[in-house]
């Protein structure tokens, strides 16, 4: 994997938490992406007893079973090519399990998703990334998907969603933002505008986000294979000062189309919590009319609002297109991921046969009969074994 | 959440209970005592029999500064003074910038006679906090920004053993006093997760002890579980009090303790009660959008409030929370008798369950029809996510059911084309 990738198309995951759903929807991503291996390698569920257990799961028309693990430790040695960490565990713990991650020597990226982890906390868990050349996604986001390759737990929602933003094969597009909700949108917006999103990063809400707007902006840069990139910024923060210093410094020389959000604090009561933890402007340049100034004058595709954000991004991309830096995408039909059988019974679109004849109970009613004995008062009544064998 | 303003007597109370851990010599007198609309004076006056024998001072304790060029501040008073003061101050609406609210809080302590006045922070950055510190504080340390020392602090340093002296010039006899005193400062800073803290001024008597006599100071409230010992104690956690001016109304506060009951988020601010925009956005990321986006277009005037809902709320919680706005929205109709404008908008959610949501919404539309059409409201709704489909046309069929208009767009239309839309209608009034 090259330097400026967190994913490829082999990347497999650890997820610290029992989380039946995300995974789900991981591996029915990487079966429409006709991925060859799932992108889950383990869970970690500290509360369990058992040192491993398993838990099963579809893969497409199949179904596999995923290690389960007792602690992080295990799950690390047991799987030293899974180099991410998914962490699903609460503020409270989200610390000392992604810094019992970030020490390892295998894991390379750590998401965290939860909520309200405590500033100092992000600090150091930054420290120690820095020292140790390792990437942090988060706290407080719900991820990021490099399309076709990878996805971050539920990043991108619904399959649905995955197939109507074309997010099951790349596209020539690098997408960071702060909220993750956002980045949902605008990899839909993008699709519609532009051949679709290579990668998108969600860096999360807080003030201290592990890695920023900046270094994914870097690493989109460096990819060959992204042709534009778009950024959504925020109120609060110098962040988008350092995309400001890479313009100027011509370290970004793809087209910027970005937008920071937060115009409206002017109007809104002081100390008002706008938005996300980090969304509070401290000083005139942390406002978003400044920096939206500031990065207009370096260079970057600004719109006058969001609502034309779309445009800009349409034009910037045609404008690449018509100078033929982009080549055209062959599109493909993603598999289908067969329906579950419980809902296709309910559509009433499937039937089947009867494996079995019972011809020893009458199955006329609600409950079936033994010798006119219904099965529910046999339970009930803790009938002996020898009284149900008496009934047939 | 995160960085909350906390009262001056908490943050004094809280300096005073752990520096002396990291600074054996603070001796602080620790007399501190807070003076509201239903405090008895007289009693007060007996329990803390200081306030009789010792010259005062008394300043107001809501989250506002620059109470001395305000002429609020009440120094070096004996007991009738202060009372005076007392009375005449409590709920007296003034005006402090551009906001006015009533005086609801003082706060009573001992008079310190000082000849220089200091000055000391702490801010914090992505890899270093900052130690600020000047000879030249008191109420004009602005003016003075360029005579304050600026010390960045790497994360994780051990600051025993960091060469502070050495950064701070010209101390001299004051060097043993001022470098523990800020050391041990600066570990309760860190110790107790302030984000903020800002001695202004503080002073060293005679017999060379330090004493703040100003302070503010912000704390990270998602530290609260490491502090249960200290300021995060759930049976009597410290006060994050609203800004000064700022009163929070019964729906506000409805909302809030819905809020606090919920692994979701529910949030409201009312911005005008008679405004004719009113918004429901889902997510805090959409929510600044749709509110920049109506100021961007002209229409701040008119719009009533700030808010927004998300991480999968139960249907039930959003229904209560929909029904909220939807009795704001209706209480006081247009005078003019002109449209309202209820946008319930949102991004396209990756996990957020439309029909699950829009369903407890409908619920309270179902509820409210009468009052939705005399109000005159026109809904506007934008949606995508899981089981969008489903929860769009819950939407159409509610408006098709009980004629109120209803607009609907789907994931097709831009994220903030309710607002466009909106902006087009009553530019045609």
């Amino acid at each position: 994997m090259e330097d400026y990738e967190l994913f490829n198309e082999n990347t497999q995951a650890i997820i610290y938490g029992l989380q039946a759903a995300p995974v789900l929807r991981m591996l029915d991503f990487d079966y429409v992406c006709r991925r060859k291996t799932p992108s889950v390698a383990a869970m970690i569920q500290p509360t369990q007893e058992a040192a491993v257990a398993y838990h099963k799961v579809f893969w497409g028309s199949g179904e596999i079973v995923i290690p389960v693990y007792k602690t992080l430790n295990m799950a690390i040695k047991k799987h030293p090519k899974a180099d991410v960490m998914i962490n699903f565990a609460s503020f409270r713990s989200a610390y000392d399990t992604s810094k019992e991650a970030l020490d390892s020597d295998t894991i390379r990226v750590v998401v965290i998703i939860a909520e309200g982890v405590p500033e100092r906390q992000s600090q150091l868990l930054n420290k120690i990334a820095r020292k140790r050349n390792k990437v942090i996604i988060g706290p407080a986001t719900v991820g990021g998907i490099r399309a076709g390759a990878f996805k971050i737990g539920n990043t991108a929602g619904t399959l649905e969603n995955i197939i109507l933003s074309k997010l099951y094969r790349p596209g020539s597009v690098g997408f960071v933002s702060k909220s993750g909700g956002l980045s949902n949108e605008m990899n839909f917006m993008i699709a519609q505008n532009t051949d679709g999103v290579y990668e998108c990063i969600a860096i999360g809400g807080d003030r201290y986000p592990g890695s920023r707007l900046i270094d994914h902006i870097l690493r989109y840069e460096a990819n060959p294979k992204i042709k534009m990139l778009v950024c959504l910024g925020e109120i609060g923060g110098t962040e988008e000062y350092e995309i400001v210093d890479a313009l100027k410094s011509k370290k970004i020389k793809k087209p910027l189309a970005i937008w920071v959000t937060g115009t409206a604090a002017r109007i809104l009561p002081k100390g008002l919590q706008f938005g996300h933890a980090g969304a509070m402007a401290g000083s005139d340049r942390e406002t978003a009319e400044a920096k939206n100034k500031a990065l207009k004058k370096a260079g970057a595709i600004v719109p006058t609002s969001y609502e034309d954000f779309d445009k800009f991004i349409k034009e910037t991309f045609d404008k690449l297109k018509s100078e033929g830096k982009i080549e055209s995408i062959k599109e493909v039909d993603p598999p289908n991921i067969p329906l579950d059988y419980n809902e296709a019974v309910r559509l009433g679109i499937v039937r089947r046969q009867t494996d079995v004849v019972v011809t020893i109970s009458d199955d006329r009613g609600d409950v079936p009969t033994f010798a006119g004995f219904g099965l529910d008062e046999i339970i009930r009544e803790h009938k002996s074994i020898g009284y149900v064998i008496g009934l047939l | 959440m995160a960085q909350k303003n906390i009262y001056e007597y908490d943050a004094k109370k809280l300096i005073a209970s752990e520096l002396p851990k990291y600074y054996p010599d603070f001796d602080y007198h620790n007399k501190l005592v807070v003076i509201n609309c239903e405090t008895d004076l007289e009693k007060t006056i007996s329990d803390n029999s200081w306030i009789n024998t010792e010259k005062v001072v008394v300043k107001p304790d809501q989250l506002f500064g620059k109470r001395g060029k305000a002429n609020l501040l009440l120094l070096d008073a004996n007991c009738d003074e202060m009372k005076d003061f007392c009375y005449s101050n409590l709920d007296r609406v003034c005006e402090i910038g551009n906001v006015s609210g009533a005086l609801k809080r003082l706060l009573v302590e001992p008079f310190i006679p000082h000849e220089k006045e200091y000055y000391v922070s702490i801010t914090t950055e992505r890899n270093n906090d900052v130690i600020h510190f000047s000879f030249e504080g008191g109420i004009f340390v602005e003016e003075n920004w360029d005579k304050v020392v600026h010390v960045p602090i790497p994360v994780e340093t051990d600051i025993n053993t960091f060469d502070l002296e050495g950064k701070i010039p010209n101390l001299g006899d004051l060097k043993d006093t001022i470098i523990p005193f800020i050391k041990g400062l600066y570990q309760v800073f860190i110790n107790q997760d302030f984000t903020f803290l800002e001695i202004n001024p503080f002073a060293i008597t005679k017999d060379k002890k330090v004493v703040p006599l100003d302070v503010k100071a912000r704390l990270d409230n998602t530290a609260a579980f490491l502090h249960t010992d200290t300021w995060g104690n759930p049976e009597k956690p410290i006060e994050f009090p609203a800004a000064f001016g700022q009163i929070m109304s019964a729906e506000e506060k409805k909302i809030m303790e819905l809020d606090e009951k919920t692994g979701a988020s529910l949030k409201l601010t009312i911005l005008n009660r008679n405004g004719r925009i009113w918004t429901m956005v889902a997510g805090g990321g959409a929510s600044v959008v749709y509110t920049d986006t109506i100021a961007d277009l002209g229409l701040e005037k008119e719009l009533s409030n700030y808010g927004e809902y998300s991480g999968n709320p139960s249907q039930e919680h959003t229904e209560i929370y929909a029904q909220t706005l939807i009795d704001l929205i209706t209480e006081n109709p247009d005078p003019k008798g002109r449209e309202k404008y209820f946008i319930i908008g949102g991004g396209i959610a990756n996990f957020t369950d439309v029909k699950a949501t829009f369903g407890g919404i409908v619920k309270a539309i179902k509820k409210s029809v009468d009052k939705l059409k005399k109000a005159n409201v026109k809904i506007l709704v934008r949606r995508g996510g899981p089981n969008e489909k489903q929860g769009l046309d819950l939407m159409r069929q509610v408006g098709e059911e009980t004629g109120i208009p209803i607009e609907i767009y789907d994931r097709y239309s831009s994220m903030t084309r309710p607002v466009a839309r909106m902006v087009e209608k009553i530019r045609g009034e």
